[in-house]
């Protein structure tokens, strides 16, 4: 606690500070989008068949489908056929063995996030598989991880060395046709993540990957699996910054996560992609799909996110909770400010027996930021005795911004319980007067005053992300006040 | 002369509240400040405090040998202004204990003081809890939140204990009490009576100066003291209201 409240005394400067662009060669596809942009995505990737059949099947629906427009959202429309949609670093021709072979500027990167590799090996323990301009760069503890049966590694190199766990697992939760940017990404991502947990594992130590969009024009399009066998735990951390640029970047990724019976899994993200300038442009367009399903009985998936980048972001991290007595989370904190705009939330599907649900969600809104949440909680016929609270809190900081509240609720079991909350407060003079008088400067009142209003959703990350999450939300509401 | 207000004009919203008032605190002096409603008492505790929406139109404070209008409240906070608040503010999510922490270190750093980690924090906490005979479970919960009246007036004072401040305001702190409450927060004042800490006591009633014994006290009315004297005059004040003294004035 205490080390996290230093950190934000130790922010100084306002404005972007992750906003820089390291030089490092790439090999990039022009840009375009047809059949054989994706045969050559799959091809570069030396992918399986069956791979490049799923994203072609994928990429064929996708040209049927439309953007979807209903979130409360204002950008110009994406010229899809503008986007490079593969690049990857020189250095992973040859991809490297250790920390040694990965390019130094790539090191320096990380440093300037204050996420250096080297250190957060030695100090955190916390296994990194870096995700560089959507090739995986440099992968550490991936040892200590196979010890104990447990894998974890890139997308990619799941395709060549598990197929089988691929082939059964891959868009079982996000199917390839769930939403417009759900297809676009089956058709062409290029890389990301995959964890297996093997029945009754505790995975060792929380997993972590980084991600950084670096190259110009680059649609990202990450993929993320993660199954956990019965009985088993895993803790998985999910953090991004961005360098400054001038063009609008999509990222449009995908995570899957399936928990079996007993087993837990615990989604952690902190999201800090460039905003953009006071005017929004430049900034990142961050249109995600996120979904959990508890498969077995008893099984629990906890989404914790805080999100204080991109322009605009569209994100329903949701549970489907099929197990009988299984458990959904979601604790959010979403930051608008200038011309940000947010479309979060929820979806919890109430599918088994006794199955319960938590929303926690905190909006804050400041300069012209538009917060929006969204919402959905549903009790299926079969779930009996389900329950659900959600709470919803918006905190706005001067008198330009908004904050808007979308919940949809459908009970369809009569013993089922839901409750909704909702709360929408200020910060005020009073408040800022009270610190103040109290020697505290205006600054650190205001980021004490927020990271109070998001206690509850800090309270769900793991240390060293709360200290990250507080010391972004300080940069970002630099200056908002006054 | 700790605190010296020569000549002060004051607005809010254009409206012209304090109308020439003149004040003058030696150390280690307690003056009561008693007037009737909209007589500017409010009005001068906030603006010796620098509440921003306070307009000061004419007139100066020098607090220290130095202009204390010029300064930002968190800079007076630093040079020993503490102000108990008449409404302490509720801050949700604000743990006390980190509150207090963070209060006492800013202002420590601006005196150039070494800050002091949590271990350390924690002693001196307990050590003021223990002086004002108070419950440490204030300091689990979130600043002022779910406060009873007396609990936050407490709060105020176990905030001015621990910030040792050399001019302590204490604005109408015994609006809301009943009596018991009253009696701990005097019995808290009085503890922090002390030569190096000058105390201005607002208050709208002479009750609390049953308990809290100033040096001196003034009458406010209209924006401007219109009368001073010692404690008897608060007692005078008590038996005859507050148009006695206006009476007076007018003849």
């Amino acid at each position: 606690m205490e080390a996290a409240e230093k950190q934000l005394e130790e922010l100084a400067s306002a404005g972007y500070q992750a906003g820089f662009v390291t030089e490092i060669e790439s090999e990039t596809l022009p840009p375009g989008l047809d059949e054989s942009v994706i045969r050559l995505i799959s091809a570069r990737k030396n992918e399986p068949e069956f791979v490049l059949e799923w994203r072609l099947e994928a990429y064929r629906k996708w040209l049927e489908m439309i953007e979807p427009n209903w979130a409360h959202l204002h950008y110009p429309k994406i010229d899809l056929q503008s986007i490079s949609y593969f690049s990857a670093p020189k250095s992973a021709a040859d991809a490297p063995q250790s920390l040694d072979e990965v390019d130094p500027e790539l090191l320096r990167t990380y440093e300037k996030l204050g996420i250096p590799l080297e250190e957060q090996k030695m100090l955190a323990g916390v296994a990194v598989d870096a995700v560089f301009d959507s090739v995986s760069v440099a992968t550490t503890f991936r040892k200590q991880l196979a010890e104990a049966g447990v894998i974890f590694c890139s997308i990619s190199e799941a395709m060549h060395d598990y197929p089988e766990l691929i082939k059964q697992y891959l868009g079982s939760v996000v199917p390839q046709t769930d939403n417009y940017f759900a297809a676009l990404n089956a058709a062409v991502f290029t890389d990301g993540t995959f964890v297996y947990i093997p029945e009754g594992v505790r995975c060792p130590m929380e997993l972590s990957t980084y991600f950084r969009i670096n190259e110009r024009n680059t649609g990202q399009f990450e993929r993320t699996l993660i199954v956990a066998e019965k009985g088993s735990y895993v803790s998985y951390l999910e953090g991004c910054t961005a360098p400054q640029r001038d063009e609008n970047q999509l990222h449009a990724a995908v995570v899957e996560l399936i928990a079996k019976e007993d087993a837990q899994i615990k989604y952690s993200t902190v999201q800090n992609w460039y905003p953009g300038d006071a005017t929004g442009k430049g900034g990142i367009y961050n249109f995600v799909t996120k979904r959990g399903v508890c498969e077995g009985d008893r099984s629990h998936i906890s989404w914790t996110q805080v999100e204080t980048g991109s322009a605009i972001t569209w994100k329903y991290p949701s549970c489907i909770l099929k197990g009988d007595d299984s458990v959904g989370e979601f604790y959010s904190v979403a930051v608008a400010r200038s011309a940000q705009q947010a479309d979060t939330g929820t979806k919890m599907y109430h599918i088994g027996e006794n199955t319960r649900s938590t929303i926690v969600s905190k909006g804050i809104s400041a300069d012209r930021g538009q917060n929006a949440y969204r919402g959905l909680v549903r009790m299926n016929k079969g779930a009996e005795q389900g329950r659900n609270h959600t709470q919803c809190d918006s905190l706005l900081i001067g008198d330009k911004c908004g904050a808007h509240t979308f919940p949809y609720i459908e009970v369809g079991n009569p013993t089922a319980k839901v409750e909704h909350e909702a709360t929408t407060s200020k910060i005020g003079e009073d408040q800022l007067f009270y610190c103040r008088q109290r020697g505290i400067s205006e600054e650190d009142a205001v980021s004490m005053i927020v990271n109070g209003f998001c206690k509850e959703v800090f309270n769900e990350l793991p240390m060293e992300f709360a200290v990250e999450a507080r010391k972004l939300l300080a940069i970002s509401l630099e200056g908002a006040v006054g | 002369m700790l605190l010296s207000v020569k000549d002060l004009h004051a607005n809010i919203n254009g409206e012209e509240i304090l109308k020439g008032l003149n004040l003058d605190m030696g150390k280690g002096e307690v003056h009561a400040i008693m007037g009737p409603n909209g007589s500017g008492k409010s009005t001068l505790s906030k603006v010796l405090a620098g509440r921003e929406d306070y307009e000061v139109m004419s007139g100066s404070v020098t607090y220290k040998d130095e202009d204390l209008l010029e300064m930002s409240p968190e800079e007076r906070a630093q040079q020993g202004v503490f102000m108990a608040f008449q409404y302490p503010v509720e801050l949700p999510g604000v743990n006390n204990t980190y509150f207090m922490q963070t209060a006492l270190n800013s202002v420590r750093k601006a005196r150039g003081e070494e800050e002091l980690n949590s271990l350390e924090f924690m002693k001196l906490i307990r050590g003021k809890l223990k002086e004002l005979n108070m419950d440490e479970s204030l300091l689990k919960r979130s600043v002022n939140t779910g406060f009873s009246g007396g609990e936050m007036k407490r709060n105020e004072i176990l905030q001015m204990s621990l910030l040792e401040p050399s001019l302590a305001i204490l604005d109408e702190t015994d609006s809301g009490l009943d009596i018991d409450a009253l009696r701990i927060v005097a019995d808290g004042v009085n503890n922090l009576r002390s030569p190096e800490r000058s105390m201005l006591v607002i208050t709208h009633y002479q009750r609390l100066l049953d308990y809290i014994q100033p040096d001196y006290v003034h009458v406010l009315s209209g924006g401007k003291i219109i009368r001073s004297g010692d404690k008897s005059l608060a007692l005078e004040l008590e038996e005859h209201g507050y148009g006695w003294i206006k009476e007076q004035e007018a003849a």
